[in-house]
């Protein structure tokens, strides 16, 4: 078995309303270091294979269709175990 | 003429476009269920707003891997009018039958109200009722409906013609270009946030929507009796 973590965030280029809101109400509560707040998802995808390349190759290709839009998220993921 | 209304897990205006469809275009309409593999029998395509699949992942995804979605694809590549109000434009963009995506309202509010739309182009099959430039009212009802695409995208649509509306005074979600509807390069496609199924009538507060589905007849029997004489 492995497992790989993905992680999706818009993209720099993309205004994110959700992060803006956030660091809005860190500064509320006083943290007034906070330069800026993205939000993203992060997903486990347990696979059926020992195979680490073959199962990079096909994170990549959920990550294509399905897990991220490329035209406003970025995606980057690791394989952690197997 | 057959119309079809895609039904999916989650799809909440399902009712109000086959009642719109059956009263302004008095067509014969089915409710046709997601896991259809077979569209042939239909000649206009209609994906209803809602909350497909709870709106899991992001707007549209899962739904746009539904089994009836490679039929819809197939239609449009056929020429078929095919149009996606509200969560049925989210879907056409993750299907790539339109170009760019959905972000979440820049007020973090679900916006559900009357907004005004400058029709920006009456060069449509979906439009042609309407008076280009011309100022009408239809009720949104969304809380993700902030159009993005990057600039080569936006100056693409433009140059064609494919921006179909704009909101006019307010813009409700923060959208580029203040676009609530679009067409993909051919025309057969539109996908808008704005639901003109729920402006069918003046006890509706407005039925500005109507010409939508009047456009829609017009275009098909126009190129129906083409057909025949041809």
């Amino acid at each position: 078995m492995c497992k790989a973590v993905v992680y999706v965030t818009l993209r720099e280029s993309v205004l994110d309303p959700q992060g803006h809101a956030v660091q809005g109400s860190l500064h509320t509560l006083g943290f007034d270091e906070v330069k800026e707040v993205r939000i993203g998802k992060y997903m486990e995808v347990v696979l059926d294979t020992r195979d680490r390349k073959l199962a990079e190759e096909r994170v990549r290709q959920m990550c294509e269709k399905l897990l991220a839009n490329t035209v406003i998220e970025d995606y980057r993921f690791e394989i952690v175990e197997g | 003429m057959r119309v079809a209304v895609i039904v999916f897990p989650g799809s909440n205006a399902d009712v109000d476009m086959f009642n719109a469809v059956e009263d302004i275009m008095g067509v014969s309409v089915d409710y046709v269920w997601h896991s259809t593999t077979d569209l042939s029998a239909y000649d206009v395509i209609l994906l209803p707003g809602g909350f497909s699949y709870g709106d899991y992942l992001r707007t549209g995804a899962i739904a746009r891997f539904s089994p009836v979605m490679e039929q819809v694809v197939k239609a449009a590549e056929a020429g078929k009018l095919v149009m996606g109000v509200c969560n049925g434009f989210q879907i056409l963009l993750e299907a790539g039958l339109l170009p760019g995506a959905m972000l979440r309202n820049d007020s973090l509010k679900f916006r559900c109200k009357l907004v005004k739309l400058r029709v920006a182009s009456n060069a449509t099959p979906f439009t042609r009722d309407y008076a280009a430039g011309e100022v009408i009212e239809i009720p949104i009802a969304h809380g993700e409906g902030n159009y993005f695409c990057d600039e080569a995208t936006l100056a693409r649509l433009k140059a064609n013609g494919q921006i179909v509306f704009r909101y006019e005074g307010e813009n409700p979600n923060g959208s580029v270009d203040d676009i609530a509807g679009i067409v993909n390069e051919a025309g057969n496609v539109l996908g808008m946030m704005p639901h003109p199924e729920r402006a069918v009538h003046e006890w509706m507060s407005s039925d500005d929507g109507k010409r939508i589905f009047t456009s829609i007849l017009t275009t098909w029997r126009e190129r129906n009796s083409a057909t025949t004489h041809a």
